[in-house]
């Protein structure tokens, strides 16, 4: 063989992209793509992370200031002494965050399915169960990332948790932040009023929001209203806030674990069957007359 | 109206193939037994006003929305049953915008390389090589806002290049554009078909846009009153220039009578 024909051998292009198998570490690759573009999102959008925390921190220094007043909490698991009215919400508060985002990131996903970045990622050869999943779990570590921000602002108000327990509650918090990234995308992709924030917040965060153990023990609350009550019991949210709270001090709170994780799986999946990107924005433009 | 035959070239396989596609938004019908095929290496012309049903075509062969009735297969793919590997061989660019303005170009185009699987030093080595073809080699780190509408179609047109596909869907490219980056964005996708070999899919409304030696696939009210060649199209039409076979084709449908087009 002529040393031309040699070189000629070595300099053979590589096969197409497309005749190679994914594999395991391509999946990676188009997960680590999908939370980077989210982070970097997350760093260009600052009013939008300042505004999330707004929320909790007015709470914190204004309602819970207040309410700690007319509101005693007796020694109640996990905690082994009287704690401060703050302490006590803290854990729903970092819920409430997990929430708003949640249910924020999971409507864009919904409402915006036929336009921009949402079409650019359904275009990807990947299942689309995965490319879900991935953009779910890109929304859950940002809305995490704005959980500790505001638990450092807790800290030097005086909510001092035991210094591991910020490590403990971080499982906690992503299996929660992916149950109610997962229900706010299946609640708007199966109701058509759902699909705005004002529908989202009256109809679904509010009443998840207040009518847990987030604000009140529910001992307090059984003694209130025994209706009330079992309607907290039947709130995903109230197992969501208890499984962050014991999180906190290394324990884990066995029924809020199964309760959140058997709703994980039903609203992850409920989400990914109820995804149809046909029934978004541009159809109904089209069905009002727009471009088709 | 009698639809116009494609020119089948039966020595190679399709690299789009439409068969009997229908597609209704609740009761609103936006295409209807929609049959055509392109063959490889070939600049088609998909032409049709707005609303003939173009976007909601691209997105049912793009897996956008699932296939409601008939089947779609690219390089012999079907996208219903075999997504992964029917859209590995699909670039696509979309009519509205679809980069993210607050990113770089780089970060642009990185965000799509993961998408399909590419790991970053294998990324990167594309998107300076892509971006060299549309001439946007310069422009990697600069944020998108700051490209005028013609640079950005350039970089969409990079993004869909750069995982190597064989088809190119590319739908309303030139709209919103002045006229001499539209004919510039036209010319080199006129070329990528010539020197790449990769087929096209140019959907449009623009009558201008469409040359002698291509093959066309007429939409009209989701319909396809004609396909094949321009030539072949002016005979069926019994005229002498595209614009007016077009207005002929595009006209609200009639009763239609056995022998007319």
């Amino acid at each position: 063989m002529s040393s031309r024909s040699a070189h000629k051998a070595t300099v053979a292009p590589p096969p197409p992209l497309h005749s190679r198998p994914y594999g395991l570490r391509n999946y990676l690759i188009c997960l680590r793509g999908i939370l980077a573009r989210e982070g970097l999102r997350f760093l260009h959008q600052r009013e939008r992370f300042i505004a999330s925390l707004v929320r909790p921190l007015v709470w914190l220094f204004i309602f819970a200031a207040g309410f700690r007043q007319v509101l005693g909490v007796s020694i109640v698991p996990p905690y082994k002494t009287y704690i401060l009215y703050e302490v006590y919400i803290t854990p729903g508060l970092a819920g409430m965050i997990l929430l708003f985002s949640g249910m924020q990131s999971s409507l864009s996903m919904v409402y915006d399915r036929e336009m921009g970045n949402m079409r650019t990622l359904l275009v990807s050869p990947f299942p689309r169960w995965f490319l879900l999943v991935s953009k779910l779990l890109a929304g859950v570590t940002v809305s995490i990332a704005q959980v500790y921000v505001f638990l450092a602002i807790a800290w030097f108000w005086g909510v001092k948790p035991p210094p591991l327990g910020y490590l403990f509650v971080l499982p906690a918090l992503f299996l929660s932040g992916l149950m109610l990234g997962s229900l706010g995308m299946l609640l708007s992709s199966l109701i058509k009023q759902l699909e705005n924030f004002s529908g989202i917040m009256n109809f679904v965060i509010f009443p998840m929001y207040f009518a847990s153990s987030a604000l009140y023990p529910l001992w307090r609350i059984q003694e209130a209203s025994p209706l009330l009550y079992t309607i907290c019991r039947a709130n995903p949210f109230t197992y969501v806030v208890e499984l962050i709270r014991f999180a906190f001090y290394g324990q884990v709170e066995w029924t809020s674990l199964a309760v959140v994780l058997g709703f994980t799986a039903v609203f992850l999946v409920g989400a990914i069957v109820a995804y149809d990107p046909s029934r978004g924005l541009m159809t109904r433009k089209q069905e009002m007359g727009g471009n088709a | 109206m009698r639809h116009a035959e494609v020119q089948k070239r039966p020595d190679a396989a399709a690299a789009l193939e439409v068969d009997a596609v229908s597609h209704a938004y609740g009761r609103k019908k936006a295409l209807d037994d929609v049959t055509f095929s392109i063959p490889p290496a070939c600049f088609t012309v998909l032409l049709g006003l707005n609303g003939a049903g173009k976007t909601t075509l691209f997105s049912l062969i793009s897996r956008l929305y699932a296939t409601q009735k008939g089947s779609i297969r690219i390089f012999g793919h079907a996208i219903d049953r075999a997504p992964r590997e029917a859209l590995r061989r699909l670039g696509i660019v979309f009519q509205a915008r679809t980069l993210d303005l607050d990113l770089s170009v780089r970060q642009n185009l990185a965000y799509h390389a993961s998408l399909h699987g590419i790991g970053a030093a294998d990324a990167r080595r594309r998107i300076q090589s892509v971006l060299e073809t549309v001439e946007m080699g310069g422009r990697l780190h600069d944020k998108v806002r700051r490209l005028s509408g013609g640079q950005m179609r350039r970089v969409e047109i990079a993004r869909a290049l750069l995982h190597q596909p064989r088809l190119l869907l590319l739908d309303e490219a030139t709209v919103g554009l002045d006229v001499q980056s539209r004919a510039s964005i036209l010319a080199f996708i006129r070329e990528l078909v010539s020197t790449e070999g990769i087929s096209v899919l140019w959907a449009t409304h623009l009558i201008d846009e469409v040359q002698r030696e291509d093959d066309v696939v007429v939409l009209n009210q989701g319909r396809v009153t004609a396909s094949g060649q321009v030539p072949d199209v002016l005979t069926a039409t019994g005229t002498s220039d595209i614009a007016a076979a077009f207005s002929q084709l595009c006209r609200p449908a009639v009763p239609a009578e056995e022998g007319s087009l």
